[in-house]
């Protein structure tokens, strides 16, 4: 895919001449005989807002604690800011962690705390008490300041966690879950502070997160990993409309897939994945496909458009049984079941009140996409 | 809702306190008797608190005790919370559990044992027996409580803190100070306390590692017993109980406090 190069927008990881602040190079760690890291290969670039995404165990936590210091790696190694840091410990480290227990010193107040990092390094009295207050501003807390951790309510005391770690001002700042705790809309109006100050503070930002949205919403590039790999690292955008694996494209958002085989070539392919079935025809976006090669065809729910008819301009119309219907409010997913038997999801927007759902369960519907709706993958 | 106690209960409450603490409150109505007979009374009168103030003897032991206490639970308090830590923290290294077996194992040794292999020790290398050895026997069996009472602590201490302290540019010393210590502190406290009071009552291993000019107060009461009970002696028991008395519930209280701010930390503390 193409990326348009008007009013210069933020991406450094496409300009040959930028300098990573942080590059892992064939970085592996293993506990024992568990190898929780394997050849990790990751540039992260000034001023980014960098997520890692990936199931439980997959090794998130492990490469921030390698970043902080708090573990080395086995084999490879990790430069911040053209510097091998593996043999700098952890308190010399121009990066700070955002702990996702929030770690406060419960034997501190709330301006104790802010102000732990900056005594540590000696700073005079009134500078101190000037970058504490600037923090208490930042994050709304100043009513707060007084108040001891156990005194302050989880969302308040996320805050001073991150208030914390942003008040030394790192080159770098680490987010552990941070927003696990918070429910929807308190995240959501985090996420947007968190984004602000970023944007204020020009700090480097690397977020592990288990809430894809969260990932798509403060990214500016997601990497996806799975049991110690990183499988695909684009942004946001890139990952969900052109996953490289079946992996990702399962693991961001939702996708139906269809498995075949290619059976013609041309500006379209044709992906025959049943007996007796037209083949979805599709461009391949640059994927590398030959005859008769095995493929997974991907696409996205709202992709499909749902009828009593086939689409008069979309290339792809297949007939299916609605067996399930999915009412989250604003969209209804419908789940199809083609004649073949393979299953495809739809999803259409609920744009009127009361045009009760216009299919329900057994009704056959046509689904409709066109050549540019799926992605081709050969994994 | 009513509830009141049956009268087993009474009974058993009532009978059970009596064998604890009935003993040691007629030696302490009797240490206000004016009669010189420990059996008979006389009247009340304090006149033996007074002449134990002028009796040199009892006053040096005392003035030992305490030297001896303040000094062997101060270090007993030091290094039982720098083994703690290193037992709860190092989870791996060689000689771990040897190491924690060794800690523990004079609490269960008993006394007579552990006095005379001090004693043994004391006069293999040459060591003249006074106060210093008494300091050195109390500290080595003081700090194996300290022990364990900071290291329950610590057990429950969440590493993160630690983590975090490092981040935010403590060295591990001073991420321990800053941030364990204060943390812990209340633990510290009463591991101290209880090394002093055990310290103070001790009896059987100071007596194998006293010398003639050191001996300390219990020794003193125990030795004065065997030419009789006299009033005075009553008097310091008192006073010494009280003492006891209050070190304990001081103890108690601190850690009760200790373990309410825990509560309130961890669950509030935690998400
Ligand atoms: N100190 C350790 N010793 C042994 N194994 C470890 C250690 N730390 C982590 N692991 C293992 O490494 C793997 C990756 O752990 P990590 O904490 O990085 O996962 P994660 O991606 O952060 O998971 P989650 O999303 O659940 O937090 C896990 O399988 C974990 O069991
Ligand atoms: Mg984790």
């Amino acid at each position: 895919m193409d990326t348009k190069p008007s009013p210069a927008p933020f991406a450094p990881w496409t300009d040959p001449a930028a300098v990573p602040l942080i590059r892992f190079e064939g970085v592996t760690k293993r506990f024992g005989d568990f190898t929780a890291l394997q050849g990790i290969d990751l540039q992260i670039y000034p001023r980014e807002f960098f997520a890692l995404l990936g199931p439980s165990g997959c090794g998130k936590t492990t490469l921030m604690r390698m970043l902080a210091g708090f573990e080395t790696p086995t084999e490879g190694t990790i430069w911040l800011d053209g510097q091998n840091i593996a043999p700098v410990p952890p308190n010399k480290r121009p990066v700070n962690m955002m702990f996702q227990s929030y770690a406060l010193f419960p034997h501190l107040s709330v301006w104790d705390n802010i102000a732990f990092g900056l005594r540590r390094a000696g700073q005079d009295k009134d500078t101190i008490k000037a970058r504490v207050e600037e923090m208490l501003r930042l994050t709304r807390l100043d009513q707060f300041a007084r108040r001891k951790p156990h005194q302050i309510s989880g969302g308040q005391r996320q805050r001073v966690a991150l208030a914390r770690s942003l008040a030394l001002g790192p080159k770098l700042l680490l987010l552990d879950e941070p927003l696990g705790a918070l429910d929807k809309k308190l995240r959501q109006d985090t996420q947007f502070e968190l984004m602000d100050i970023q944007e204020k503070t020009g700090t480097t930002f690397v977020i592990v997160t288990h809430d894809q949205e969260e990932a798509m919403t403060v990214a500016s590039r997601v990497a996806v990993m799975d049991a110690g790999r990183l499988c695909q690292i684009d942004t946001p955008q890139h990952i969900y409309e052109t996953p490289n694996s079946r992996y990702v494209a399962d693991f961001i958002g939702e996708v139906s897939i269809i498995e075949g085989r290619v059976d013609s070539l041309g500006e379209e392919i044709g992906i025959a994945y049943a007996e007796g079935q037209k083949p979805v025809m599709t461009r391949t976006g640059g994927t590398e496909v030959a005859l008769g090669q095995s493929v997974f065809y991907a696409i996205r729910p709202e992709k499909i458009w749902v009828g009593a008819e086939p689409h008069p301009d979309r290339i792809n119309s297949v007939e299916g049984t609605i067996v399930d219907i999915g009412y989250l409010g604003d969209v209804s997913t419908y789940h199809v079941r083609l004649d073949s038997g393979q299953m495809i999801k739809a999803l259409m927007t609920n744009a009127e009140r009361y045009a009760a759902s216009r299919f329900t369960w057994n009704d056959r519907v046509w689904l409709s996409w066109s050549r540019h709706a799926g992605v081709v993958l050969t994994s | 809702m009513k509830r009141s106690m049956s009268v087993f209960n009474v009974t058993t409450l009532t009978l059970g306190l009596a064998f604890l603490y009935l003993p040691m409150l007629l030696l302490m109505v009797y240490s206000f008797n004016s009669s010189r007979l420990v059996t008979v009374w006389a009247g009340f009168s304090t006149q033996w608190y007074g002449e134990l103030l002028r009796n040199e003897q009892f006053l040096d032991a005392a003035w030992v005790t305490l030297r001896v206490a303040v000094v062997s639970s101060t270090i007993a308090t030091v290094l039982g919370t720098m083994a703690a830590w290193v037992l709860v923290r190092e989870r791996r290294f060689l000689g771990r559990t040897l190491f924690s077996g060794m800690i523990y194992a004079p609490l269960v040794m008993p006394e007579v044992i552990t006095g005379l292999s001090l004693l043994l020790l004391f006069i293999a290398i040459g060591l003249d027996r006074g106060i210093l050895t008494i300091i050195l026997a109390h500290t080595t069996f003081s700090m194996c409580y300290v022990s364990v009472v900071v290291s329950s602590r610590l057990v429950s201490f969440d590493r993160s803190l630690e983590e975090a302290a490092l981040d935010l540019g403590c060295s591990p010393m001073q991420a321990f100070g800053h941030v364990t210590l204060p943390i812990i502190a209340p633990a510290v406290i009463s591991g101290w306390l209880l090394a002093f009071t055990l310290s103070l009552d001790d009896l059987v291993i100071a007596s194998f590692t006293s010398g003639p000019s050191s001996t300390t107060l219990p020794i003193k009461i125990f030795s004065s017993m065997r030419l009789g009970v006299s009033p005075e002696i009553n008097a310091l028991s008192t006073i010494l109980i009280s003492i006891v008395a209050v070190g304990v519930v001081v103890a108690a209280l601190v850690s009760k406090s200790q373990i309410a701010r825990r509560e309130i930390e961890e669950r509030e503390g935690q998400k």
